[in-house]
């Protein structure tokens, strides 16, 4: 198997904890882009907190936006560059918590941008409190007898929401396995494939293991994603408006 | 050209896109909402962006995005709408970037009302969100002035690359007047090497966040006093009005110092020496305006709509304790040239005229 690592990474070190996802999914951002020859395109628009880290892993021209911020920056920049390929990158607290109004209005809108949202079910940076995402019953630190619903509120899944929206694409996928990532690097590619062609909004949702904020290793937490995250979050695409399969 | 009849918030939105604004992100809030209105027919006429947004923190956020793309961009809104942009106009501060927001003021906080007030000053001037920064706050007296301020905040903004605030209130954004309005500039959104665009291979990578991270503290700490003197060397605006022989000195900017200006001939004719000086930038405050003055002045009377009195303070501060410094405030009402006359003539009774 032919492996090189994309021309869009750099070589300086992340501070992702170790069996993080973000790493991967920020791989499969760079090869998806160098596959479609788009990489000089993109502009990134991050997040605070772990996701801020992914500017310094990409040669990519980025903006760092305030958090839960990144869909509304990403479709302002995007209206004014209408030739780049924009991508949000908010995490599962700022685009289902704090910024879920612009993540619903820039869908309304069909903002012609890729929300690529890392869904941990945790606020990670800040020491893993419990976020829309966070699984009943599952353990955080503001739920520390684990999330009773009917206590700290029902979790949140946006394919629900967004699956009855005019948008252009919605996907959940995952990095808990090699096929999941493959699977994960296809549903990244047609969202892009999608914005090349102006066909509107795309949310992309990744599973991805955070396993400082679970308590697990790494190798549990990709064990959590596909018995317990996934249980919640089924992956798939729900929204395909590209005719791209072929 | 010539002058045409136009409302105080449309001269300023023409005025903005004639200055080559071409993103506008708002919500509706009275009085501010006929800026909102013009630009949903006009910036699509001249090819530009136009959003309703879904909250003012969305059209603060959004415009963030299209200045470091490198448009001109512009937001709007009024009193509680204003308070919600203030997340954003820290970040524009601390990332150094280019916008101009507009809050065309109304009474009161928390809702308030409608009316013209001028009770944002603190929040204008003092930063208004988290964080030590200031902004550049221009304050326009006529519609003439809403047309050439926002046309001319865009260039201020890029000269700092720093957000421009446009202190217009009820009265000016409301009243329509005769303008002369400037011609058509276009901008390139390529024009500065900061602006966020796909990097090519070979170019310098590009990143827009908070200056602070690069620099380092002690560094960030040097520049940012470095580029606030800057400011403040170079952009106090101010008009005087018969300030030369001026017993006491009205200070006011706004819809309140056309009042004054009303208050200073009526007491000329009286044979009061009454002066004023109209700020015409908030910050940096104009205290060249003062320095200017002869030490043998009764006082100085600060006249705006504020309940506890806010520029006030920086009259206080500009002046050093030296003058007697009074503040003649009023809520709802528009200012009234008798009780301007009154106030200071009872300044001059309590402090004695020109030596």
């Amino acid at each position: 198997m032919k492996y090189s690592i994309p021309k869009t990474i750099t070589n300086i070190e992340s501070g992702w904890c170790p069996g993080c996802g973000h790493g991967i999914v920020t791989r499969l951002l760079a090869e998806t882009t160098e596959e479609l020859g788009i990489s000089d395109k993109v502009i990134i628009v991050r997040d605070v907190a772990c996701g801020s880290m992914q500017s310094g892993v990409v040669t990519y021209n980025n903006i760092g936006a305030a958090h839960g911020r990144t869909i509304a920056v990403a479709a302002g920049a995007k209206r004014i560059r209408k030739e780049d390929i924009v991508i949000a990158n908010p995490g599962d607290g700022s685009a289902y918590s704090i910024g879920i109004e612009s993540t619903m209005h820039a869908a309304l809108r069909n903002e012609n941008i890729l929300a690529l949202v890392v869904n941990n079910s945790v606020f990670g940076m800040t020491g893993g409190q419990m976020s829309p995402t966070t699984l009943p019953g599952q353990k955080t630190t503001s739920s520390p007898y684990g999330r009773d619903t009917s206590y700290n509120g029902n979790l949140l899944d946006i394919m629900k929401v967004l699956n009855t929206f005019d948008i252009a694409y919605l996907a959940r996928g995952s990095v808990d396995s090699p096929s999941a990532v493959m699977k994960a690097k296809k549903y990244i590619k047609k969202a892009l494939m999608m914005q090349q062609d102006n066909k509107g909004f795309c949310l992309v949702e990744i599973l991805s293991p955070c396993p400082t904020n679970w308590g697990l290793s790494p190798e549990d937490s990709l064990k959590f994603i596909k018995e317990k995250q996934q249980e919640y979050f089924p992956l798939g695409e729900y929204v395909d408006k590209g005719g791209y399969d072929k | 050209m010539a002058k045409t009849l136009m409302k105080g918030n449309e001269a300023l939105a023409e005025s903005a896109l004639r200055a080559g604004c071409r993103f506008f992100s708002g919500y509706p809030i009275t009085p501010q909402t006929e800026i909102l209105e013009y630009m949903s027919w006009r910036m699509r006429e001249v090819g530009g962006e136009f959003v309703q947004t879904e909250s003012e923190v969305a059209g603060i956020n959004m415009l963030f995005g299209a200045s470091a793309a490198g448009a001109r961009a512009l937001t709007s809104s009024s009193g509680p709408g204003f308070s919600l942009k203030q997340e954003g106009i820290s970040y524009l501060c601390g990332t150094e970037l280019p916008a101009v927001i507009v809050d065309v003021m109304r009474i009161g906080s928390a809702l308030g009302n409608v009316f013209q007030g001028q009770g944002d000053y603190w929040q204008l001037t003092r930063g208004g969100g988290h964080g030590d920064y200031r902004t550049i706050v221009l304050a326009p007296a006529s519609v003439q002035e809403n047309a050439d301020m926002a046309y001319e905040a865009f260039d201020l903004a890029e000269k700092y690359t720093h957000p421009v605030l446009i202190a217009s209130d009820a009265a000016i954004g409301q009243m329509v007047e005769a303008v002369e309005l400037k011609d058509f500039h276009d901008h390139d959104i390529n024009k500065y090497d900061w602006v966020i665009k796909g990097r090519k291979e070979g170019e310098d990578k590009r990143i827009a966040e908070n200056v602070y991270y690069a620099m380092g503290a002690d560094e960030y700490k040097d520049f940012l006093l470095e580029k606030y003197k800057r400011i403040e060397d170079n952009e106090q605006k101010w008009e005087s009005v018969n300030t030369e022989d001026a017993e006491v000195v009205l200070v006011s900017y706004g819809i309140s110092s056309r009042v004054c200006k009303e208050a200073v001939k009526i007491a000329r004719k009286k044979g009061i020496k009454l002066g004023l000086i109209r700020l015409k930038t908030l910050w940096p405050f104009p205290k060249k305006a003062f320095d200017a003055l002869t030490s043998d002045i009764a006082g100085f009377l600060c006249v705006e709509m504020s309940i506890l009195g806010q520029m006030v303070d920086d009259v206080k501060l500009a002046t050093d304790n030296k003058f007697p410094v009074k503040c003649y405030s009023e809520f709802s009402n528009v200012p009234d040239p008798a009780i301007i006359i009154e106030r200071a003539e009872k300044m001059l009774l309590e402090n004695g005229g020109r030596k």
